[in-house]
């Protein structure tokens, strides 16, 4: 291991690692949005939207997230549509993320009997009420484990970006094994880094997980 | 109507080459989803026993392939292990290692969850009836568990599929490979080729895992 080395690129590395940070959380702030708007849109049954929704979780689910990018970077900008490795790279985490963001929060909601409305408009709550102070403290608690698994997957994705020549750690690891050949100081350094990202996200995840462990346990 | 570089498709054997790319990929990852599930059951079971050793073990393995990277794993041992060992490893064995590797330690934790769901009273009531513990597993948990877990390891065939898209990383030939060959090559003729190329290789992507998807959800709502 030459230490030299490491110490050198290292703060190539940090800058890769913020890039990556701030466009997963651009990402997955997106994708939570689109998650909510999709849930909301499938609840209140608006029409055609609907479907809309529908297809677009089918087709976000059962593709991979390099042909999304490869689409978006090297495909739309043919049709007229040019958009920069960094915006590339958030719209395509949040196209893939959104879809799975929708799934987990439906299956919080989907979770809650019937019983659980009636009771609470019968106790006289409004809609809203019922909603702010039943429903959703209970379906965030149900669906939190696959929020969790969904945020580390994104995380773990935008290691793809890469592929749209986006500085992310990736592509900083592969460019200097090229340059300069030390594989093994290259990946070292590329693993601590992921590992530095990660494993905090996947303890604070456990934590959070836990805590909000309150819904229907206990019964 | 712009030019979408469609007709570039229906050009020689461009088709068929797209086709046979994503026949790499698919061939890859079957292999892998092989390995994966039996070698998964094996974990699971691994991981429901109370020894703390293999309990560590199995934990910091799933913990690993949790939190790294498909693509780092790849690169680890296209890249790594080949220059710190010196042996020689194509592209494609390298992926079916480390799709097994991942693969193994998803189906382990799902093996995990479907055996730890079953009730202990179903243990209990199958031995009240005097059945021995391999008719217990064989006539009571098992029939449970495998039912649990179809859907679920048909959803890991799915990811597996989507994943293989990485391999083009490490200079696999497979289908987005190919495309980008035949987008360079008629570059001059069909400069929009791009665009139809990538979305034929979407969509083929798509209905290459669409099924699957389908197939898990109606097993899962009918066996419920």
């Amino acid at each position: 291991m030459n230490w030299e080395f490491i110490v050198k690129y290292l703060p190539l590395y940090q800058k890769a690692a913020v890039l990556t940070l701030k466009i997963g959380i651009a990402g997955i702030i997106l994708s939570f949005l689109i998650g909510l708007f999709c849930v909301a849109v499938q609840n209140y049954r608006i029409p055609i939207l609907r479907q809309i929704v529908v297809v677009y979780i089918e087709i976000s689910r059962n593709t991979p997230l390099l042909i999304q990018l490869f689409f978006i970077y090297y495909g739309l900008p043919k049709i007229g549509i040019r958009t920069d490795p960094e915006a590339c790279g958030i719209a395509g985490l949040a196209f893939l993320g959104g879809s799975y963001m929708a799934e987990a929060f439906r299956s919080g909601i989907e979770a809650i009997d019937l019983i659980q409305f009636e009771s609470a408009y019968s106790l006289g709550l409004t809609r809203r009420q019922t909603l702010m102070y039943v429903v959703l403290p209970q379906a965030v608690s149900i669906s939190m484990p696959a929020l969790v698994a969904n945020v580390i997957f994104l995380l773990k994705e935008t290691s793809v970006f890469s592929a749209v020549s986006l500085m992310d750690l990736m592509f900083t690891a592969k460019d200097l094994i090229g340059l300069y050949y030390q594989t093994t100081e290259c990946l070292f350094l590329l693993v601590v880094f992921y590992l530095l990202i990660l494993l905090p996200v996947s303890l604070a995840g456990r934590l959070l997980e836990r805590r909000l462990r309150y819904a229907g346990f206990g019964t | 109507m712009p030019d979408l570089g469609l007709e570039v498709l229906f050009k020689g054997k461009n088709f068929a080459r797209l086709l046979e790319g994503l026949g790499v990929a698919l061939r890859i990852s079957l292999i892998s989803v092989v390995i994966s599930i039996v070698a998964g059951i094996g974990v699971g079971m691994l991981m429901t026993w109370k020894n703390p050793i293999s309990r560590a073990i199995t934990r910091c393995y799933l913990e690993i392939v949790r939190i790294m990277p498909q693509m780092v794993l790849l690169f680890i041992v296209f890249f790594g292990t080949t220059r710190v060992f010196g042996w020689n490893l194509s592209g494609e064995i390298s992926a079916v290692i480390v799709f097994s590797f991942w693969g193994t330690a998803e189906m382990g934790d799902l093996v995990r969850g479907a055996l730890i769901s079953i009730p202990q009273h179903q243990y209990e009531s199958a031995y009240a009836l005097g059945l021995t513990g391999i008719q217990t597993y064989q006539y009571v948990v098992l029939p449970q568990t495998v039912r649990r877990l179809i859907p679920l390891s048909i959803n890991l065939i799915t990811r597996m599929i989507k994943t293989t898209s990485l391999i083009l990383m490490i200079g696999v030939v497979e289908v987005l490979k190919v495309a980008q060959q035949i987008i360079e090559a008629n570059r001059m003729s069909s400069p929009n080729a791009a665009f139809g190329l990538y979305l034929t290789v979407f969509l083929l992507y798509f209905l290459a895992c669409w099924p699957f998807s389908l197939l898990a959800r109606y097993l899962e709502k009918r066996w419920r």
